[in-house]
Formats: structure tokens, sequence, C-alpha cells
């Protein structure tokens, strides 16, 4: 299968990127990892005139830590180096060692993934419940969006014409805090038919005192679970007040109801997977 | 555009299009055919190499993105005698129809060389998702990375 053609600048600075995106318009595709784009531009679900590849942009790689203590991760960089990486942030850990398979996290990017936005990926969940932020350049200069603002719908961000993904940002996920990530997968494809992520903060006594739980692959885009978080407020670990909470999960919600699953069976998957990672998440929060 | 890239230690230049898919550089161009196209949709990895020393899927990769880099085909993988790779994919009959097998064991090489001698069962299973049998022959599959993985040690 062959792509349409199209024109193809390997860009070698941020700098570069925004002037080819300037220059060719809304016929210019970022290519970072390219595996969600090179499958469909492979099955002509996307034909860009022009491809601007941005894998050989060494200022988009890497880790480093800014001044509020955040942890700041290169667009490029892979889920297999972040997998390595040892950031302390257990779901994200968790996410970037499961997702897709070992050839696919090799190649696939952080920025990619989020800029892309899939309904059915991992990742945006995982980023929602740690409150990252998207470090965004373009021509208006540059700006940071939290995750929440970041995903507008339905594979639809913020990101306006001639913007650039240059770094997601963790804040430290603190002392007694934990986090998790869980997700029933399509056998075939490996997409999140649904994904939950949780991240929990205990206090003195061992209660939660904040929480956030984020869901993928269930509804249009992935989203917090906010009942659910409200409900878990000062529940200590065992309680059946876990399972009441998680039993929130549906509220507001409309799931998605496709040949891989009804939204009953969504429903239901999200109420048990909610339970799950929230265990998960408390008991690594010690 | 021309491209410039050295597969198993030697260097090549091709005048390519952008759209030219790796794979189909590695075996229309440089006639290396040990890579195979399976599904040509990133699922089954029929068409893994290592690219700068990473397994990667070649059919999702254009080959200009792959300029100046190093490549090893399933060609450039013995060196006097087979990989311990290949050789334990024959002694513990890792095989049926055999399209699978140079995706497979360029992955396995990685997922060795990644944890070591003390791979699991459950780490190769994990380590194999993206590389599918047909034949649906995968726990000779297994033993064979299991034998290699003893032979290679070593490991982060």
């Amino acid at each position: 299968m062959y792509p349409a053609k199209f024109d193809y600048y390997q860009a070698t600075s941020v700098d570069e990127v925004l002037s080819l995106l300037q220059q060719h318009g809304e016929d210019a595709k970022i290519l970072a990892g390219g595996h969600s784009l090179i499958p469909m531009m492979k099955l002509r679900l996307a034909s860009p005139a022009v491809l601007v590849d941005i894998g050989q942009v060494a200022d988009l790689r890497g880790f480093s830590t800014v001044a509020d203590g955040s942890l700041r991760i290169g667009a490029m960089t892979t889920y297999h180096e972040i997998a390595d990486a040892n950031t302390g942030l257990d779901a994200l850990t968790e996410v970037c060692s499961i997702m897709g398979d070992l050839q696919v996290r090799n190649r696939g990017t952080i920025g990619g993934n989020l800029s892309h936005n899939d309904p059915a990926a991992d990742l945006p969940a995982v980023a929602l419940a740690l409150d990252a932020q998207l470090e965004i350049r373009g021509p208006s200069g540059e700006r940071l969006a939290p995750m929440e603002e970041f995903i507008v719908g339905l594979m639809e961000t913020a990101l306006a014409p001639g913007d650039l993904v240059v770094a997601v940002r963790f804040p430290p996920s603190g002392p007694a805090s934990g986090s998790a990530y869980e997700k029933f997968e399509n056998p075939a494809s490996g997409y999140a038919i649904c994904g939950v992520a949780a991240w929990v903060r205990r206090d003195g006594t061992g209660r939660i005192e904040s929480c956030r739980v984020a869901l993928t692959g269930a509804a249009d885009y992935a989203q917090r679970l906010r009942p659910v978080e409200e409900a878990m407020m000062g529940q200590q670990a065992g309680s059946e007040g876990i399972d009441a909470a998680a039993a929130k999960a549906g509220e507001g919600l409309q799931f998605l109801s496709d040949i891989h699953a009804d939204d009953v069976y969504r429903a239901h998957l999200t109420h048990v997977l909610t339970r799950r990672v929230l265990q998960k998440a408390i008991e690594r929060a010690q | 555009m021309q491209v410039t890239m050295t597969v198993n230690g030697k260097s090549y230049t091709r005048d390519v299009e952008p759209r030219l898919l790796l794979v189909d550089f590695i075996r229309s161009e440089l006639a290396l055919t040990g890579t195979n196209i399976g599904c040509d949709t990133s699922q089954c990895g029929a068409c893994t190499i290592h690219l700068n020393g990473k397994a990667v899927k070649s059919c999702t990769v254009f080959a200009v993105q792959a300029a100046g880099a190093e490549l090893t085909t399933i060609e450039g993988l013995a060196g006097t005698g087979l990989h311990p790779m290949q050789q334990a994919f024959w002694d513990k009959h890792g095989l049926q129809c055999g399209y699978c097998t140079p995706g497979m064991i360029m992955t396995a090489v990685k997922l060795v060389e990644r944890h070591g001698g003390t791979l699991s069962e459950e780490e190769i299973r994990h380590g194999l998702a993206g590389n599918l049998c047909r034949c649906t022959g995968y726990q000779n599959i297994v033993k064979a990375v299991q034998q290699a993985a003893t032979e290679m040690g070593g490991g982060d």
C-alpha cells in the first residue's frame, strides 16, 4: 500500500519546523514517530501534500526538570525511552511499557500520541490523571496547555494551525501518592476498549486527600471522571466506599457503542477498571 | 531525493521517492529479500529490522526517514556461523512455514539484549506481541527464544 505523493522536509530545529509549517499552511502535516500517520496515509485516510519530519530535531528529545519541579519530556521521546527512564510516575512507566508492541514502542512518541488524540489511545488518560501540561510553540509564541484543555473533542485538540507540541510536563507525584493504569484491550489491535488511569494522594491517616481519575477508549475522547474523584475524598484503603466511588464512573457519560463493545458493556468495564485502578494506585501510595 | 544509509555494514546511496517505504527500499532497491512484507499495516512484524539498534517495523517507516541511519536486516545477523537466535530457532523448530521467522528473530534478538538471560516466558510472550505467526507455532518460538536467551546472557 502506498500513500499519495507528498513533498518531504526533514527539519533539524524547532524554528525550522515552525517556519515550514507557516510556509505550507494546511497542506503540511508533522511526521513524528509516524505510527498513526503513516498507516492512515497508506490507507489514504490522510493525504497531506507536505510532510515535515521532526525526527532529527535533537531539542525535541529527552528529559529535564523545569523550575517548578515538573518533569519535562521532549515531544519526540519514545515510549520505550520513557518506560526506561525511571520517571517516578508509575502510571506513565506502566502505560509506556504496554502500549502497542515492542517495535511500536521504539517509534511512537509522547508528543505524537497526544497530538493525534485517538479516542482509544492509552496515553491521554494517563496524562490527564497525572495532570500533564503541554508545551506548545506556534505562530503566536509559546504557551502551556493543561491536558484537559488540550483535548477538545474526538481527535480534536487545542492545537492551532502552525502549532507544534514541543514537550509534555508532569508535576512531581509527591509523597504518599501513587498512580496506575488499567485497560481492557481489543485482542487484535491492542487499542483500549476501555482504559482508566488514576492518581491518588493519602494524608497522614492514610485517607485519600487528593485524587484524579481519567477514562479513555470508552467515550468520544479521554476525560476526567469527576464524580469518582469527589466520591473518593476521605476514603480509606480497602473500604467499600471505593467501589461506591467507582460506580459513579458512568455519571454524565455517553459511552461508545461499536462492533468491539456496546455501551452497556463499556459502562460495566469502566466501573470494574475504575475500582481496580484505584485500588492499585492506593497500594502504591505508601 | 537522495538517501544514504548503512545496511549490514555496507553503505548504499539511492535516489528515492519520499513515499518509498523502508521495507521496499530494502527489498527492491537493495535486493535484500530476507525481510518480508506480511500485513503491510504495522500489525504482523514480518518486516522487523534493526534501525540504529532498535527493532522497528520497516513497513511503517519511509526510507527517507532512515537517511544516515545504520540498519541490520536478517541477512546481516549471522557472523561466521548462525547467530545464537537463528541457531535456537533451528534447534527448537521455531518455525513452520517460515514467513514470520526473519521478523521474529530480529525482534527476539533485541528482546534478549534488553532483558538478558533472565527473560521469563511471560516477558517473551509480551515482547513478541508485535510479531504474528499464522501457523500459530508460538510454543516452539518461545522455547527457541528461551534457549537463545540462556546462550546470549548479558542484558541491562
